[in-house]
């Protein structure tokens, strides 16, 4: 079908107009996306500016030809994507995912203080509705807030939680990747989404998710 | 009878793998009773929704 639409199209399609379209603006924005989105995985500035720059040479090298910068962009995410879980495999080799940190001992312990010694809810700490959540998803400033809560989580339970939510791998995938147990791979999944729930409810939906 | 804590333990855990039906029954019974727990899951839903979006909004550039 698609070969179908190339062959309809003018014998010579203009190979300057292809090239102008990737102007140095077009791929300086989607660089900016993309590092943001690797700095997020990594927690490494210089290793985020490695990946998305061999990502966006590897695209272009191709020789493919894209119909659009959405399609570009597309194209450099997937190299992207596969790039970002190679140097989390092979950091994983130095790092020992498993050992708590600080700040993660303080995320249990934040999350413990939610509950009574009977572990249910303390009545004025349990989770208050939400209303309509679904809005905010429609808000650039939500995002912000977003992106913020995940910078915050610490960079061990962020790694597994983006393995898991943003790389889309099995938890199997990413128990034996970060050569974790599965149920350590529950616990700091569990962290991670109590955590991001808490900032959220904090940081945007506390006053009934009207604004920031 | 499950404690609210564990409830959210499953809750996650529901998300990652496929929970056994005598946990779905146990949990279903807490949550009919618990409003924490049911905002707790809903909001865990909302987490996961707002994830894909993220993820799937990425690479089109929505978010520019």
């Amino acid at each position: 079908m698609l070969h179908e639409t190339m062959a309809a199209l003018p014998a010579c399609p203009s190979l300057p107009a292809m090239t102008a379209a990737f102007d140095a603006e077009t791929l300086s924005s989607i660089r900016r996306d993309l590092l943001r989105f690797a700095r997020l995985q990594l927690r490494d500035d210089a290793l985020a500016e490695d990946v998305v720059q061999e990502a966006i040479a590897g695209a272009l090298a191709g020789g493919r030809e894209f119909a659009g910068r959405s399609a570009l962009k597309t194209w450099v995410f997937a190299i992207l994507r596969n790039k970002i879980v190679d140097a989390i495999r092979e950091r994983s080799r130095s790092i020992n995912v498993s050992a708590l940190s600080a700040e993660e001992e303080a995320m249990d312990e934040t999350f413990d203080s939610l509950f009574k010694p009977n572990a249910h809810w303390q009545p004025e700490l349990a989770p208050a509705a939400w209303g309509d959540p679904e809005a905010a998803l429609d808000q650039e400033q939500f995002w912000a807030v977003f992106e913020s809560c995940l910078k915050h989580l610490p960079a061990n339970t962020a790694r597994v939680f983006m393995m898991r939510e943003f790389l889309e791998f099995d938890t199997d995938e990413v128990c034996s990747e970060l050569k974790i147990s599965t149920s350590n791979c529950h616990v700091i999944l569990h962290r991670a989404r109590a955590g991001l729930r808490r900032c959220l409810e904090q940081n945007w939906f506390a006053d009934g998710g009207t604004s920031c | 009878m499950l404690t609210c804590k564990e409830v959210t333990h499953l809750l996650s855990e529901g998300q990652d793998r496929k929970l056994t039906v005598a946990e779905r029954v146990r949990l279903e019974m807490h949550l009919l009773m618990c409003t924490g727990c049911s905002n707790f899951r809903k909001q865990m839903d909302f987490l996961r929704k707002a994830c894909r979006r993220y993820i799937h909004s990425l690479p089109s550039g929505k978010q520019d």
